[in-house]
């Protein structure tokens, strides 16, 4: 891995998340914009082990990368409960029909 | 080409397959196939760049238990005509138009920067392991042990003394002593899961109708 050097890992990075950042914005399921966080961490994770083997930042990088993990984990869970609650009470997931708190 | 390049090149194409098909296919079901292909391809991508024990917890944490509570969700309330919301084809070709100029924006800097330089610019102290390995560097790996110690507050990759106060250690022959590392943080998420679960719990928890 040395010699391809930290850019085509920091370029999937980017990639990951603006598919991430596409797939918040263009989905109306509920659960599809949830996959887009999801994208959008991951690439940042990437990006952190990256720099954790091509820089200085050495371990550190890997010590963030899992709290990254474990917390995308916690944010789903809450995430899909929240979600569950919305289609239990408007009997879709169109986050589009979440407007009742709109002026 | 090497065999680490080749498989590079193979689950690069992958990550960014299925991240693409993931942003672009409307059936949901098939978001949470394509999501499945990325993250598992992403954990190669870890461990190719050494660190199998974040690569192992990519598969464990994510694969296995994300994505799983993500597939339930799709089954709790993919019902019938929902499997399928359909956005505007504008909003998709916006949003797709802004996607791809923001990756140029980024791919054109990360391709600016000069890393070997950075590399030896920035320095986090003296990069001198505090503690000798056991057996086989991390760069092969094998950090499932300094990251348990670093969790533990005991940092045996790296001495945090700089320039004259490292040299005077070693002068007098002070063995190095471990800096800081992330037992508070880990403690902060420990308790943060449990408060994940128990307000997850209460708020997808079914409820009683109240009696009329």
């Amino acid at each position: 891995m040395d010699q391809l050097g930290p850019n085509p890992f920091l370029f999937i990075g980017a990639v990951l998340f603006v598919c991430g950042v596409v797939c918040m914005t263009t989905k109306r399921n509920g659960i599809g914009v949830l996959m887009g966080v999801e994208l959008v961490l991951n690439g940042a994770s990437l990006n952190f082990i990256t720099f954790s083997k091509f820089t200085p930042l050495g371990l550190d990088g890997q010590v963030f990368s899992l709290f990254v993990i474990v917390l995308a984990a916690a944010e789903a869970a809450v995430a899909l409960a929240i979600t569950l609650n919305f289609y239990n009470n408007h009997l879709t997931i169109d986050v589009d029909r979440g407007d009742e708190l709109h002026g | 080409m090497t065999a680490e390049t080749a498989l590079f090149y193979l689950f690069a194409f992958l990550t960014c397959g299925g991240a693409v098909a993931v942003a672009l296919t409307q059936n949901i079901v098939r978001m949470a196939f394509s999501l499945v292909l990325t993250l598992g391809s992403v954990a190669v991508l870890f461990l190719l760049l050494g660190a199998d024990f974040v690569g192992a917890a990519q598969l464990l944490v994510y694969v296995g238990g994300t994505l799983v509570l993500l597939v339930f969700g799709v089954m709790l309330t993919a019902t019938g005509p929902f499997t399928r919301i359909k956005s505007a084809p504008a909003d998709v070709i916006l949003s797709g138009l802004i996607g791809v100029v923001f990756l140029f924006i980024v791919s054109r800097t990360v391709t600016s920067v000069n890393w070997d330089k950075v590399k030896t610019d920035v320095s986090i102290g003296t990069h001198a392991p505090a503690v000798e390995p056991a057996f086989n560097p991390t760069q092969q790996g094998n950090t499932t042990r300094p990251l348990g110690l670093s969790f533990l507050s005991v940092r045996s990759d790296r001495d945090l003394k700089t320039g004259d106060q490292a040299a005077a250690a070693k002068a007098s022959g002070i063995v190095a002593k471990p800096s800081a590392g992330y037992l508070l943080p880990f403690e902060i998420v420990s308790v943060h899961l449990l408060v994940v679960l128990v307000g997850a719990a209460y708020l997808a928890r079914t409820k009683r109708r109240a009696a009329v």
